[in-house]
């Protein structure tokens, strides 16, 4: 959380040494590799806002995320043109799936911005407006994450379904340039990355400038004590909709800066599966601290990648132990054993914390500004 | 065919889904129905089931002369809810009762049970499907006339719903376990004011509704071919009928599965398979702005 001048200095030097130094020290696989994970940190950041700071557990983010991506694909393979593999205008699978014009939703994505555009405002009025229902029936808690988790479910089912518009359980891939930039360009990447690096900084922000507002207290108030809140005369669910609006379009952004980066997007990415792997990133990290979701993301991301191409059968033991580990164990993830760690050793603390343990806040979740 | 046979047909066809819906849904009713704790490894309890009975089919087949195969079956049913029922005790033993109270991380714990039993299962019995023959008794239908056919499957799986049911309430509402079961959830301080153990009453409840996970997998193993991650497809439709049906309810959850059974045959039949889960899951979302705590709400005074 940045609240002194020296939290500003190591934000900013952690901003220019990645845009800068990682470029040129890490090969193009890796850079790749790290750009795909600061890519999901956003959607990352996004979770921990709703889940870390108002409570409420989406197990559905994979759906927002691929909306993000399926918009900035459907422009990455109208870009391809007629160089596909049929050498016609339409994606190669529309051709093999006996469509002979392109479908009405698809037009507008010849153009890169309106593409961007779709891909975080489609998501955010998605969320809006599925937000808006479920919140305002009063479904809460456990309900919110089991109706969520059935809302990934019916999406990828339906992507899966609609082969001829969709690409079906391939998904959309072979992707040729973005904005005029061939892909395989080493440079392209690397453009990609910087951007990546800069959205994932501005999501940063944005999230840290609510959670410290006035706004920010009412949703830990929400997370709370909703229902006192109420009482007291606030309408919790315009609060709980804005905050999810904002978690959706961050999905949407991380999904349409994850694709061009890892050249596919499929239902695989959207189902249940990855949806509720998310939301163990952020438990990994810390909840409830914005950073946390970031670093989590890179930590379990890297893990999975080093492991499970190592040795496939391990990291589902490992992913299954890592859930039940950090519920019961460290319930504050990474960024709660450092700060442990900083008061066994008696580093000089910036100020005083009270101990989670001696606050009302469920689980110690981060108490909320001075 | 005409329409009052189509009719008819489709009927049967909801039923016999509602029937299997309901099997599943039967144990978490009673797991987040009753006891209030999300169980995601719920689908895996089911494969451990179903996997008894791939297991006892095996045995039958390869120790016992070929004319006992058709009773097979009849062991594999309380096989399965043995194994199930275990396996639940012990992770109510060891994790849940950690965690009571707390349902999102119950949530996650659970799901890092089910990925650690889908990899078990996975490097037990392989990670391809496996097929579980049908006793011969249950092959073959009943002919009603005028096109009208009813598989002695479809009929045995709806004929052990019932039974299930009936003997579930029984359980709760005739016997002294289900009295205490039933104290427990109200009341979980008085209950232990007035000599209750609540610690095992909660392990009990916990593995009675794992062993009925695992029956449900036992059945379902005859609908088809089976694999680890077979339970986890299962695991989204049942906690959408418990909370559609309305949690704390038996009825509910029978109410839930009927609705979302009958309407998801009906719907698959004017549209695609895909089609009908997308419609029925925008009407449970539409239900719910009408009613919020499904059909049949529990009644309480406080809230939350």
């Amino acid at each position: 959380m940045i609240r002194s001048r020296k939290d500003w200095l190591i934000f900013g030097s952690l901003l220019i040494v990645t845009v800068t130094v990682a470029p040129l020290v890490l090969s193009d696989f890796r850079l790749n590799l790290l750009g795909k994970f600061l890519a999901l940190a956003i959607l990352a950041v996004g979770i921990d806002l709703i889940w870390g700071y108002t409570g409420i557990l989406s197990l559905g983010h994979g759906v927002f995320f691929g909306l993000g991506g399926y918009c900035m694909a459907m422009y990455l393979k109208l870009q391809v043109g007629t160089a596909g593999t049929y050498m016609s205008d339409l994606p190669d699978f529309m051709t093999w799936n006996g469509l002979t014009e392109l479908p009405w939703f698809w037009k507008p994505m010849y153009h890169f911005w309106a593409a961007m555009l779709a891909a975080i405002g489609i998501p955010a009025l998605f969320a809006m407006v599925f937000g808006y229902l479920t919140f305002r029936s009063r479904v809460q808690g456990v309900y919110f994450s089991i109706i969520t988790q059935a809302l990934a479910l019916v999406a990828s089912l339906l992507l899966v379904g609609q082969q001829p518009y969709t690409g079906g359980t391939n998904g959309i891939t072979d992707f040729k340039e973005i904005a005029g930039f061939s892909l395989a360009e080493s440079s392209t990447q690397k453009g990609l990355f910087i951007a990546t690096v800069l959205c994932l900084a501005l999501a940063y922000l944005l999230c840290r400038w609510i959670v410290q507002s006035k706004t920010g207290r009412v949703l830990a108030a929400i997370r709370d004590a909703e229902n006192r809140l109420r009482f007291l005369g606030y309408d919790t669910v315009g609060f709980k909709v804005f905050v999810f609006t904002i978690s959706g379009a961050l999905a949407g952004l991380a999904g349409a800066l994850f694709v061009p980066q890892v050249g596919i997007i499929s239902p695989s990415n959207i189902g249940i599966v990855p949806s509720i792997e998310m939301a163990i990133w952020v438990a990994v990290g810390g909840r409830g601290t914005l950073a946390g979701a970031a670093l989590g993301t890179l930590l379990v991301n890297g893990a999975k990648s080093a492991l499970s191409e190592s040795f496939p059968d391990i990291w589902l033991y490992f992913l299954g132990l890592l859930f039940v580990g950090i519920v019961l164990f460290f319930p504050e993830g990474c960024i709660g054993i450092l700060r442990l760690l900083g008061r066994r050793f008696r580093w000089p603390a910036r100020r005083s914390t009270p101990r989670p343990s001696e606050t009302m806040l469920p689980n110690g979740l981060e108490e909320l500004g001075d | 065919m005409t329409s009052t046979t189509f009719l008819l047909a489709q009927l049967f066809n909801g039923l016999s889904t509602t029937s299997i819906l309901l099997l599943i849904a039967l144990g978490l009713a009673i797991t987040f129905g009753v006891m209030g704790v999300i169980n995601m490894a719920h689908g895996e309890l089911m494969m451990l089931g179903a996997y008894s009975a791939y297991v006892l089919q095996n045995i039958f087949v390869k120790y016992l002369p070929e004319h006992y195969f058709g009773y097979y079956f009849l062991v594999a049913l309380p096989v399965a809810f043995v194994t199930a029922g275990l396996a639940g005790w012990l992770l109510e033993r060891t994790l849940i009762r950690r965690l009571y109270g707390r349902p999102l991380e119950t949530l996650l714990a659970t799901w890092g049970i089910s990925l650690i039993l889908q990899q078990l299962m996975r490097q037990t019995f392989g990670a391809n499907n496996v097929e579980v023959r049908s006793p011969g008794w249950l092959t073959g239908q009943l002919s009603a006339g005028a096109g009208l056919e009813f598989p002695y499957l479809r009929l045995f799986i709806i004929a052990f719903t019932a039974l299930s049911i009936t003997l579930v309430y029984m359980l709760l509402f005739r016997t002294s376990l289900g009295l205490k079961i039933r104290a427990v959830t109200q009341n979980r301080a008085m209950s232990a004011a007035l000599g209750i153990r609540t610690r095992k009453v909660d392990a009990y409840t916990f593995a009675l509704g794992s062993g009925l996970a695992g029956l449900a997998g036992c059945i379902l193993s005859l609908m088809g071919s089976v694999g680890p991650t077979t339970g986890q497809n299962y695991i989204v439709d049942a906690f959408m009928v418990v909370v559609l049906g309305g949690v704390g309810k038996l009825a509910g959850a029978i109410a839930g599965s009927f609705a979302i059974g009958e309407f998801n045959t009906l719907l698959e039949s004017f549209s695609t398979a895909t089609m009908g889960k997308v419609l029925v899951f925008a009407l449970v979302i539409l239900f719910l702005q009408w009613k919020p705590s499904g059909m049949f709400p529990p009644k309480v005074r406080s809230l939350d």
